[in-house]
């Protein structure tokens, strides 16, 4: 299979502090990978580094084929990124917050109007075109932070803890679009703190002080550590 | 300890409480479980004399949340959604700071914090807003309970926080239940509802059901039907086509299936997905857990 994402000895020290420890995986093209660690871990500073944010202490890592030192401009390009606490524009509407994320990534206007015209078809959301952002249900802002995230057709999209706090319905609709972007061949990168949602990942890595202690499918880390579930499984390990 | 009757609460045309009444006993652990925007923190707000209801009224241990809000802060201990302490406070300056306001002192109340804040002390004259994610929850659970409150509100403690620390955090909360503080907590976290006494089902500003999570999963009246293969993703969009198939949801490395009325077999479904090939096949009528409960009732 092909790797879209290599890490080889991926070191970043804050001072004294080693925040992420010789880390090395690979992540194949249309994975849906999970990255999980308990707080502290160091999980969002190796995202920050993979995003092309922060740069490495020393270490190897090709994000879709490019440096993570030299062509962080490419890596951006070719990347979606969507997080909990910042996703969309509250006080744009809808429909700008589109065109906002198409200009940025350089969709030609014709093209972006075609595209805001069939994502708000697939999502049901015509008749909310010009609404704020910030009345709309959560459901909602983040099925459409998701689509935002992917809009110029990324190589792979980072969710950091995309679904804290939704009811459970909608975490699970939101996974239905997390598949289909898989299917697409979008590579999915993703962190949660429910231990279920580790269950969906086609491989899981566990991180916790800075290290990778477990990386492999739920399936065979369940084996591994004897245990019935991913919970059993992050308990064992974290704890 | 805690009463409420009929308690609304509108923000301009958003109805966020509409005529909930609830009350929870004396040394209960008690368990607000709902995702976000249906009403925990307003409703919670309320209690803690921070925001007035629209109508209906609330008694905490007696004293009436609009009349006697003075009394009320004196017995309550209230742990925010936001953390909320000093930043630029040490961890002790903003435990003395919290022990001074309610008229005490840090050695008096020293027993009920002990054992929580026993695991900070080592840092106490650290800044707080250099505290790492679950150092400022257990001092912010401190300065809540520096003046013994009778009765402890958290709202959604947990959220954000990795499995191992929630888990700590509601061992804590145990051990507090075991001194006698009645506690309100919020989660939309449905696994935690099998740790409190009783729990309030809440969404979109209305109470869905109230109860012991072991009643609430027991009376549930519906068939749930687990179903595991190989290829889950496959799994799913198989049972969704279906045509008796009335919700098909992931739960973890399963599926959960409910069958229109309730009439389908688990042969049935055998038979269907050994026709699409699919491998290591399990179809099994298992207990509803809360999120089933949950699931089922907030569709209606």
């Amino acid at each position: 299979m092909d790797k879209i994402i290599t890490v080889k000895n991926l070191v970043k020290k804050f001072g004294a502090f080693t925040a992420n420890d010789h880390l090395t995986f690979d992540v194949y093209r249309g994975e849906i990978f999970g990255f999980l660690g308990a707080n502290g871990a160091g999980k969002t500073t190796a995202i920050r580094i993979l995003c092309g944010l922060s740069t490495p202490t020393s270490g190897d890592i090709k994000i879709a084929g490019y440096d993570i030192y030299r062509e962080t401009e490419k890596i951006k390009k070719n990347i979606g990124y969507m997080s909990q606490k910042f996703s969309l524009y509250e006080d744009l509407t809808v429909s700008e917050n589109i065109r906002l994320y198409a200009g940025i990534y350089g969709i030609p206007s014709k093209k972006a109007k075609e595209k805001e015209a069939e994502l708000l078809e697939k999502l049901e959301m015509e008749s909310a075109r010009k609404k704020l952002i910030s009345g709309l249900p959560l459901g909602w802002k983040q099925k459409l932070a998701f689509s935002v995230a992917i809009f110029h057709e990324p190589k792979i999209v980072f969710l950091d803890e995309p679904t804290g706090g939704v009811d459970p319905v909608t975490r699970r609709k939101f996974w239905d679009l997390i598949y289909e972007a898989s299917n697409n061949g979008i590579t999915v990168f993703v962190t949660t703190h429910y231990m279920d949602e580790a269950e969906y990942c086609n491989r899981v890595s566990i991180m916790d002080a800075g290290k990778i202690e477990a990386l492999d499918t739920p399936g065979k880390l369940k084996e591994k550590y004897n245990a019935n579930n991913m919970d059993e499984v992050f308990l064992k390990i974290a704890r | 300890m805690i009463e409420i009757k009929n308690i609304s609460k509108s923000y301009n045309d958003i109805q966020a409480l509409k005529e909930i009444s609830l009350s929870v006993e004396k040394g209960e652990l008690f368990g607000l479980i709902g995702p976000d925007g249906a009403g925990k923190t307003t409703l919670m707000r309320i209690l803690m004399t921070l925001l007035l209801p629209d109508s209906g009224e609330a008694k905490m241990n007696e004293l009436d949340v609009v009349k006697d809000f003075k009394k009320i802060r004196h017995i309550v201990g209230y742990m925010p959604g936001r953390f909320s302490l000093y930043q630029d406070l040490s961890v002790e300056e903003n435990l003395h700071f919290f022990a001074t306001v309610f008229g005490t002192t840090i050695e008096e109340n020293y027993d009920l914090i002990r054992d929580i804040y026993y695991q900070i002390e080592p840092f106490k004259t650290r800044r707080a807003g250099k505290l790492s994610g679950g150092m400022k929850q257990k001092l912010a659970l401190s300065c809540a309970l520096i003046h013994k409150p009778k009765i402890l509100i958290l709202d959604e403690p947990t959220t954000g926080v990795d499995a191992v620390s929630r888990k700590e955090f509601w061992e804590m909360l145990k051990a507090l239940q075991q001194k006698g503080i009645t506690i309100l907590v919020s989660t939309p976290y449905m696994d935690e509802a099998s740790l409190c006494d009783r729990v309030a089902l809440i969404q979109k500003g209305t109470i869905l059901d109230v109860d012991s999570p072991s009643r609430i999963t027991e009376k549930f009246p519906r068939k749930i039907i687990q179903v595991h293969s190989e290829d889950m993703f496959r799994l799913i969009q198989d049972l969704r086509s279906f045509p008796k198939a009335e919700s098909v949801f992931a739960f973890g490395q399963f599926v959960h299936f409910t069958g229109v009325n309730d009439e389908v077999e688990i042969s049935e479904l055998d038979k269907f997905l050994t026709e699409r090939k699919h491998t290591d096949v399990i179809v099994e009528e298992i207990h509803p857990g809360i999120e089933d409960v949950f699931m089922s009732l907030q569709s209606l």
